[in-house]
């Protein structure tokens, strides 16, 4: 399935830039960097639920916020691109 | 049923792959031009000039995706994969089967039964299609000869009690198709007379010729993937570093592959000035070209269709996997029969 997170990490106290650069190399492993604080993951039931517990093991919760886009497998149709950044489709050819 | 993972092809020349974090990522002179997930892959193909991290390729061995190199002209190099998978007691099943001449006649048997059968279907498909539009009575005759003939040999292939005569059959068979394959090409610039490998000396052959390494890939990796020896075939005979079990499984998958190639000819998705000839006669693809037909045959293993066996729609790039499964069974003792996919 595919799943858009989306994050927002303070930097109010020293950590903060620590936990963001955590977050996106979490993401990254799994997924595909749309913009700068926008992943779109596709994965199964565990590695989803492997990633969602790191990443909430990462933020702090009283300060960051992360938001979880449930796209499902009929995603294709959902997501419109416009304008620069085009992002590969990994399910593609991927010919390089 | 299981996710059909991505192939990625490299074909620009000096890249430089690496790993990081858990990404593949594609460097052409220092300039990063692609980042991909690695658990989205099973395969990685390179042509000609492309260096990989030791990094990148420990991990690929780790997770079973395998890294085949080819020439800038897609011939096989050579081939990097982890340590051998699966199951120890399968493997040896296989081996021991192996052994058995009734045992590899028979499963040799109904691999090329479906070769001969999905052959058979080319023909009467295109008989189909176009049989109106052949004004020749001529060539719509030497067709239907041709497809009473393939059943023939269709018959005939469960009369047979050795290897010996099962290649017999087979290369009859093969006479007769590709005897008339000429007729299924629409396009006057492609000409074939009869299949010529090592090296394909015109179009048609070079097309057939790399399609079907693909597709030797694929059906390895499958084997691979199920926990079969790829090496130990029991129709090919066994010779280091041939993977005759891969080669036996890629049979009855030939024809679709035949197919695909007759479309990519008669749809024009490819022409003849997309070929040059090298200085010792063979033929190949020019690489601009080689990206639209990666492009359709990447777009072709998505498409789905009916698995008649398991009784489930699949996309046509898990066929080779399934059939590996099928076997695999049927090597346990969980099943009567490997039985062919016939394509329908």
């Amino acid at each position: 399935m595919m799943i858009l997170v989306t994050y927002d990490v303070s930097f109010k106290n020293d950590s903060g830039p620590n936990r963001l650069r955590r977050m996106a190399k979490l993401c990254l492993k799994y997924g595909q960097r749309v913009q700068y604080s926008v992943f779109e993951i596709e994965v199964d039931m565990a590695q989803w639920t492997k990633l969602k517990n790191e990443l909430i093991t990462v933020m702090d919760e009283s300060v960051d916020s992360l938001r979880i886009y449930y796209l499902g497998n009929n995603w294709e149709r959902r997501v419109e691109h416009i304008g620069a950044k085009e992002v590969l489709d990994l399910n593609g050819l991927l010919l390089l | 049923m299981r996710p059909l993972r991505n192939v990625i092809y490299i074909q620009t020349q000096n890249s430089w792959l690496h790993k990081d974090n858990d990404n593949l990522v594609l460097k052409v002179e220092k300039e990063t031009k692609a980042r991909v997930p690695i658990h989205k892959l099973q395969g990685l193909v390179c042509f000609g000039q492309v260096t990989i991290s030791p990094y990148l390729m420990a991990h690929c061995a780790e997770n079973g995706i395998t890294i085949t190199f080819l020439n800038m002209f897609g011939k096989y190099l050579a081939r990097v994969e982890g340590p051998v998978s699966g199951n120890v007691l399968l493997r040896r099943t296989q081996h021991l089967t192996g052994h058995s001449i009734e045992k590899s006649v028979a499963i040799a048997q109904t691999m090329l039964t479906g070769k001969l059968y999905n052959q058979r279907y080319v023909i009467r498909r295109y008989c189909r299609d176009y049989g109106e539009q052949i004004s020749d009575k001529n060539v719509l005759a030497q067709l239907q000869t041709a497809e009473k003939r393939l059943t023939r040999c269709l018959t005939q292939l469960s009369d047979c009690k050795g290897i010996d005569t099962l290649m017999g059959r087979e290369g009859e068979a093969a006479q007769v198709y590709f005897g008339v394959f000429k007729h299924l090409i629409r396009q006057p610039d492609f000409e074939f007379d009869t299949r010529r490998r090592r090296p394909p000396t015109d179009p048609v052959n070079a097309l057939l010729s790399f399609c079907y390494t693909l597709l030797t890939h694929d059906c390895r990796s499958a084997l691979e993937t199920t926990g079969l020896d790829p090496a130990s075939g029991f129709l090919h005979q066994l010779r280091s570093g041939r993977p005759s079990l891969a080669l036996d499984l890629a049979e009855e998958f030939r024809p679709m592959v035949d197919r695909f190639v007759l479309s990519l000819i008669n749809r024009k998705q490819l022409f003849i000035k997309d070929f040059e000839t090298l200085p010792n006669g063979s033929v190949t693809l020019k690489e601009e070209p080689r990206r639209t037909l990666l492009a359709a045959w990447q777009d072709r293993k998505q498409d789905t269709l009916l698995h008649p066996w398991f009784e489930e729609t699949v996309p046509i790039g898990l066929l080779p996997w399934l059939q590996a499964q099928v076997l695999a069974r049927f090597l346990r003792g969980d099943c009567d029969s490997y039985v062919p996919f016939l394509w329908k």
